[in-house]
C-alpha cells in the first residue's frame, strides 16, 4: 500500500493526464461540442503542467514505480517535457483550426492527451509490458485522431493504413518482446539486463523484432511507408502533432531499451541502429526531391531528420543518446512551427498545401515568408540557426563513436535535403504570384512564430544550458 | 465423477457417473413437459382460459402428444438454406442447454461437476445460448429468421453484461465461484439468502429483480421476445423450422429458462436450503430446490401473461441505459462494503 | 491417460479448425470455425489447470466479441468469390512468411534448449493452495496493477474512437424521452371543450 502511495506521488504528472482525459469525456459528454474550445483550452493547460511538473519535479536518483512498472529519472522528465510541450503547441493549433473549419469535437483534447499519457508512459516504461501499453495507448489514439475527418476519403484513408501497418508493427513488437522475456524470463527491464548476454540468439531475435516495432512507430526506413500517406491524409495540426511527440516518445523509448537492458549488447543492435538510421536519411532525402505536396514532403524531411536522430544512438555511448536527445530538442520546435504555417495557407476555405501554392508568397505575405525562411533554414541545418548546431551534434556524436561511414552518408543526405528545401524558399521567393491566399490565422501565426524565435535565435542562445540538461538527463539515468 | 472413480473403481465408478447423468437428464425432460404445461395453464389463467384439458386428465399428456407429433413430422430444409449450419443450430441450443446443468447442485454432494469456477462456467454456457439462435436464422436464407437472429444476438450479448456484473455481486459476497459454497453460504435461512440478507438487502434485492429481468431477455422470453415477435417477424429465427429441429430449438429454449430459474434459486434464495435453516437431508433439500425452480418458473410465466412486447430501441435503453449502469453501481457498492464494511470476516486475499 | 487423449483431441481440433478458418470459403463459416477454435483452446486450459483462464475465454471470446465478429460478417455483403481471386498470388508470399516463421520457432526453440530459456518462469501462487482465479487476482491487483490500470485507458480510448468515427447526429430523429413521457401532466395532453349540440369542433 505505501508502494501504491509513494508511486501515485512521483507519477503526478501521468495522474493529471488521466484526470483530464476521464473528467473531459464526461464533461464533453453533457456539454456537447459547444466545450470543445473551453476542453482544448484546458488540455492545452494541463499539458503543460504535466510537462513542467515532470520536468521540475525529478528524484535524484531513478525511482522505481510500481513495483518497478515504471521509472521516474531525469531522461524521463526532460523527454516529457518536450513531449507535453509540443502537444500543446499542435493542440492549440488544431483547436483553433477545426473552430475555423466548423469541425470543432470535444474529443480532440481527450484523444490528444491520452495519446500523450501514453508517450509519458513510454518514456517511463521499466518493463515489457509497460512498453507495450504505452505505445498502444498512444498509436491508438493517434488512429483515431488520423482519421479524424472522417468524410474524407484522404483522411479516413490515413487513418485505416496507420492503423493496419501499427497493428503489424505492434505485432512484430510484441512477438520480439515474447522472445525476449522467453530467453531472459523476466519482463523487468532490470533483470533482463541481468540475463541478457548469457541470452543467445534468441534474445538478439526479440530484440530486432522490439526494434522494428518501435522502428515504425519513428518512421524510419524500411518501416516508413505509412508516412507519406497518414501525414498527407491527416488533418494539417494532427499531422503537426505526429511529427512532434510521438516521435520523441518512440525514440526516447528506444534509447531506454538500448541503453538499459540490452546495454550489453551493444554490438548486436549497433548495426541494425546504424542500418536504419543510413536508409531513413537516404530514403527521405532522395524521395523528398520528388515531392509536389508540401505535407508529404515534410513526411519525407522527418523520416530523414529521424535518421539523423538515430544515428548517434548506433555508438552505444551515452554521449549519444545526449547528442540524439538534443537533436529532438531542436528539431520539434522547428517542425511544428512549418506545420503550423501549411495549417495558416489556406485558399476560398481550402487547405493550399502544394508547393507551387506558395509562389508569390514573399511580395503578398513578407512575414509568413520569412518565417518559412528562417524555419526551412533551420532544417536544411544552415549556419547559424539551431538545425545547424543540431546536426553538427549528431554529427560530432557519430564520428566520436567512430561512425565515421555513417556521418559521410548523413552528409550526403543533408546535401540533397537542403536542396528540397531551397525548392520551397525558391517557390516562396522567386515565383509569380498565384491566386491570393486568406489571411491566416494569428494562433498559427504565433505558433510558427514561436516556433522560428526558437530556432532563432532562442535556442542557440540557449544551447549550452540545454546541452547541460540533456548531459545530466542521460548521466544521471544511464 | 472422478468421487464415483474412486469409490467405486474406474469401471463401476464410470457407469455410475453415466447413470447420474441420465437420471438428471430424463429428470430435466420430464419436468420440462409439465413445466411447458403450467406454462400454457397459467397464461389460460390469467386470459379466463381453461387451457390444455383434452389429453389425459387435466390436460397432463398435452406435453407428450405435442412431443409425438413433432417427432413424427417430415423435417423440411428449405433448397436455399445452408444445410450443415441449419441442422447444426438446434443441436447446438439443445446441447448447451443440457450441458449447463452439469454444475448444478441438487443438494448436498448431488451435483454432477464440482466446479470451482462453477458459476462462470454457467454464465459461459448460458452465453453461448445466442449462437445457436444466430445460426438458425442466417442458416435459413430468409429474411425474418435473419432479422430474428441478429435481434437475438444484440439483445442477448447486451443483457449478458448486466447478468455478469449481478453475479460479479454475488461472487463478492460469498468469496467463491464453487456453486456449492455459495448455497452453503446462504445456510442459516432466509436472513442470509443473497436476496435479503441485511444490510445488503438494499443492494442485493434489486439485483435479483435485476437478474430476473435481465434472464427475460437473455432467454428471449416475453416481454423481450423479440427474435420471435410473431407479430412483425412472423417467428424470428424458428419461420423454418418444423418438426424435431425445432423441437430441439423449444426444448433448448425451456431448458435454459428452468436454467435461469436454478440460477436465481441458488444465487439469490438459498439453493437447497429452507427459510428457516439449513436442509442436510439430500432428498428433502432436491425437493426445496425444486420447489423453488418452479416457483420462480411462475413469475417467468406470469411476465408473459401480463406484460406487452418490448420495442427493439426501449429493449436496448433499458439494458444499455438502466440496468447496466445500476448493477455497476452495485458492484462498486457490494465491494466498497465487503473490504470496508463488513465486520468479521477476515480481510484474504487482500494482504500483498 | 484419458488426459492424453484429452489433449490430443483438442490440440488437433484446434490446429484443424484453425486451418479452416483461412481455408473455409464462406466467411460465416470461418468465423464458425474460429469459435471451435476457440473452444478447443479454451478446452486445453481446462487440462493444464488454468479452468479460470479457460471460462474467460470462453465468456469474452466465444460469448462476445465471436457475436459479433458473426453479427459483422453476417450483414456485410461481399461478394465471396471476387475477394476469394488473387488469393492464390498471395500464397507464395504467405507461406515465405509462414517458412519464415516456422525457421525461427525452430531456430529458437533449438537455442531453448540449450540455453534454458524461461528459467525464472513467473510464480503466480502464493504458499499453499490457491485457485486460480484468487492467484491471478492477487497479482493483477499489484504487482500489474499500473498496467490494468492503462489497459482500462487504452480501451477508453477505443471507445472514444468508435463514437468519433462513427456516431452521427442526425436532425430531425424523433427519439423517445422517458422523462418526458412520464413527466407529461393531463393539462397538457387533454382540453376539453364544451361542444354544444349539433355543432360539433371548429
Amino acid at each position: 500500500m505505501s508502494d501504491l502511495i509513494y508511486s501515485l506521488s512521483w507519477a503526478q504528472p501521468e495522474l493529471w493526464l488521466a484526470g483530464f482525459a476521464l473528467a473531459g469525456a464526461l464533461v464533453g459528454a453533457w456539454v456537447k461540442d459547444r466545450g470543445a474550445g473551453l476542453l482544448s483550452g484546458a488540455g492545452c493547460l494541463v499539458l503543460i503542467v504535466a510537462g513542467v511538473l515532470a520536468f521540475q519535479f525529478q528524484p535524484r536518483t531513478a525511482q522505481t514505480l510500481f513495483g518497478g512498472a515504471l521509472v521516474i529519472d531525469a531522461y524521463a522528465g526532460v523527454a516529457k517535457a518536450l513531449i507535453a510541450l509540443s502537444a500543446a503547441a499542435t493542440l492549440w493549433l488544431g483547436a483553433d483550426h477545426f473552430r475555423r473549419t466548423n469541425e470543432q469535437r470535444f474529443e480532440l483534447p481527450v484523444l490528444t492527451v491520452l495519446a500523450v499519457l501514453g508517450m509519458f508512459i513510454m518514456a517511463s516504461a521499466n518493463d515489457l509490458i509497460t512498453l507495450y501499453v504505452g505505445v498502444e495507448l498512444q498509436s491508438l489514439a493517434a488512429y483515431v485522431l488520423a482519421a479524424w475527418r472522417r468524410d474524407d476519403a484522404k483522411s479516413s484513408e490515413a487513418g485505416l493504413k496507420y492503423f493496419v501497418l501499427g497493428a503489424i508493427s505492434s505485432g512484430l513488437l510484441l512477438f520480439g518482446a515474447s522472445y525476449i522475456y522467453g530467453f531472459t524470463g523476466s519482463l523487468r527491464f532490470a533483470d533482463i539486463a541481468a540475463a541478457a548476454p548469457a541470452g543467445g540468439v534468441g534474445v538478439t531475435f526479440g530484440l530486432v523484432l522490439l526494434l522494428c516495432g518501435l522502428a515504425f512507430k519513428v518512421s524510419a526506413a524500411p518501416f516508413h511507408m505509412w508516412t507519406p500517406d497518414v501525414y498527407e491524409g491527416a488533418p494539417t495540426p494532427i499531422t503537426a502533432f505526429f511529427a512532434a511527440a510521438p516521435k520523441l516518445a518512440a525514440l526516447v523509448l528506444i534509447g531506454r531499451v538500448l541503453y538499459g537492458p540490452f546495454a550489453e549488447l551493444t554490438p548486436q543492435w549497433g548495426q541494425v541502429i546504424a542500418a536504419l538510421a543510413a536508409l531513413s536519411m537516404a530514403v527521405g532525402a532522395v524521395a523528398a526531391l520528388l515531392q509536389t505536396n508540401l505535407k508529404r514532403l515534410m513526411a519525407y524531411s522527418s523520416i530523414a531528420n529521424m535518421g539523423f536522430a538515430l544515428m548517434p544512438l548506433a555508438s552505444g555511448d551515452p554521449a549519444g543518446l545526449t547528442a540524439a536527445l538534443l537533436y529532438m530538442a531542436i528539431y520539434l520546435p522547428t517542425t511544428i512551427g512549418v506545420f503550423a504555417l501549411i495549417v495558416a495557407l489556406r485558399r476560398d476555405g481550402r487547405a493550399a498545401e502544394e508547393i507551387d501554392d506558395l509562389a508569390g508568397l514573399a511580395a503578398r505575405r513578407p512575414f509568413m515568408a520569412a518565417l518559412f525562411t528562417i524555419l526551412m533554414f533551420s532544417l536544411a541545418g544552415i549556419p547559424p540557426l539551431a538545425g545547424f548546431w543540431g546536426k553538427w551534434v549528431v554529427f560530432m556524436a557519430a564520428v566520436r563513436g567512430e561512425l565515421v561511414w555513417l556521418a559521410i552518408v548523413g552528409g550526403i543526405a543533408a546535401v540533397i535535403a537542403a536542396a528540397y528545401y531551397l525548392r520551397v524558399l525558391a517557390a516562396i521567393w522567386f515565383k509569380p504570384g498565384g491566386a491570393a491566399l486568406q489571411a491566416p490565422s494569428a494562433t498559427a501565426m504565433t505558433v510558427a512564430f514561436i516556433g522560428a524565435a526558437l530556432s532563432f535565435p532562442i535556442l542557440v542562445l540557449a544551447l549550452g544550458w540545454l546541452e547541460r540538461v540533456a548531459n545530466t538527463a542521460v548521466g544521471a539515468s544511464f | 465423477m472422478n468421487a464415483l472413480i474412486e469409490d467405486f473403481g474406474p469401471v463401476w465408478g464410470f457407469w455410475l457417473g453415466v447413470g447420474q447423468i441420465l437420471a438428471i437428464m430424463v429428470m430435466l425432460l420430464l419436468t420440462l413437459a409439465f413445466i411447458l404445461l403450467f406454462d400454457r395453464k397459467v397464461w389460460a389463467a390469467v386470459m379466463m382460459r381453461k387451457g390444455p384439458n383434452v389429453v389425459g386428465p387435466f390436460g397432463l399428456l398435452q406435453s407428450f402428444a405435442d412431443f409425438l407429433k413433432f417427432v413424427f413430422k417430415e423435417i423440411i430444409i428449405p433448397a436455399g438454406a445452408n444445410k450443415t449450419v441449419f441442422i447444426l443450430a438446434p443441436l447446438i441450443t439443445f446441447t448447451l442447454a443440457f450441458a449447463a446443468w452439469a454444475v448444478v447442485p441438487w443438494a448436498p454432494g448431488w451435483v454432477i461437476a464440482d466446479l470451482n469456477v462453477g458459476i462462470l462456467y454457467l454464465f459461459a454456457i448460458s452465453s453461448l445460448g445466442v449462437y445457436g439462435i444466430i445460426m438458425g436464422g442466417w442458416a435459413s436464407n430468409s429474411k425474418y429468421p435473419f432479422l430474428g437472429g441478429l435481434r437475438s444476438a444484440a439483445q442477448m450479448v447486451s443483457y449478458e453484461v448486466s447478468i455478469g456484473f449481478i453475479i460479479i455481486t454475488v461472487l463478492l459476497l460469498v468469496g467463491s465461484m464453487n456453486l456449492t459454497d455459495i448455497v452453503n453460504h446462504q445456510r442459516a435461512g432466509i436472513g442470509a439468502w443473497n436476496a435479503f440478507a441485511w444490510p445488503t438487502v438494499f443492494v442485493m434485492f434489486p439485483m435479483f429483480v435485476i437478474f430476473f429481468i435481465s434472464a427475460l431477455a437473455e432467454t428471449n422470453r416475453p416481454p423481450f421476445d423479440l427474435p420471435e415477435a410473431e407479430a412483425e417477424l412472423v417467428a424470428g429465427y424458428q419461420v423454418e423450422y418444423s418438426s424435431t429441429p425445432y423441437l430441439l430449438f423449444m426444448i433448448g429454449e425451456y431448458l435454459s429458462i428452468v436454467l435461469m430459474c436454478a440460477m436465481m434459486s441458488i444465487l439469490f434464495l438459498g439453493g437447497w436450503h429452507a427459510p428457516w435453516g439449513p436442509v442436510e437431508n439430500p432428498f428433502f433439500a432436491f425437493g426445496i430446490l425444486y420447489f423453488k425452480i418452479w416457483v420462480c418458473f411462475f413469475f417467468f410465466a406470469m411476465v408473459k401473461a401480463i406484460v406487452p412486447r418490448y420495442r427493439y430501441d426501449q429493449l436496448m435503453r433499458l439494458g444499455w441505459k438502466v440496468l447496466l449502469p445500476t448493477s455497476l453501481a452495485a458492484v462498486a457498492l457490494i465491494a466498497g462494503w465487503v473490504a470496508y464494511g463488513r465486520p468479521s470476516l477476515p480481510l484474504t486475499g487482500l494482504g500483498g | 491417460m484419458l488426459a492424453a487423449i484429452a489433449f490430443y483431441a483438442m490440440a488437433a481440433t484446434a490446429i484443424v479448425s484453425a486451418f479452416a478458418v483461412i481455408s473455409a470459403r464462406n466467411p460465416v463459416h470461418s468465423v464458425l470455425f474460429l469459435i471451435l477454435t476457440f473452444f478447443s483452446a479454451a478446452g486445453l486450459f481446462v487440462l493444464m489447470g488454468a479452468e479460470f483462464l479457460a471460462m474467460l475465454l470462453v465468456v469474452v471470446y466465444v460469448g462476445a466479441v465471436a457475436v459479433l465478429f458473426l453479427f459483422v460478417v453476417m450483414m456485410l455483403d461481399v461478394d465471396f468469390v471476387e475477394l476469394r481471386q488473387g488469393f492464390l498470388n498471395y500464397l507464395p508470399v504467405g507461406a515465405l512468411v509462414a517458412l519464415a516463421l516456422f525457421a525461427e520457432l525452430g531456430l529458437v526453440a533449438s537455442a531453448a534448449g540449450q540455453a534454458g530459456a524461461g528459467r525464472a518462469a513467473l510464480s503466480l501462487g502464493g504458499p499453499g493452495e490457491v485457485t486460480n482465479a484468487e492467484a491471478i487476482g492477487r497479482v493483477l491487483y499489484t504487482d500489474y496493477l499500473l498496467v490494468f490500470q492503462l489497459a482500462g485507458l487504452i480501451l477508453f480510448v477505443a471507445m472514444l474512437g468508435a463514437i468519433v468515427l462513427t456516431l452521427r447526429h442526425r436532425p430531425g430523429v424523433k427519439r423517445q424521452d422517458i422523462a418526458k413521457q412520464v413527466g407529461r401532466r393531463r393539462s397538457e395532453g387533454v382540453e376539453l371543450k364544451d361542444v354544444r349540440p349539433g355543432q360539433g369542433i371548429v
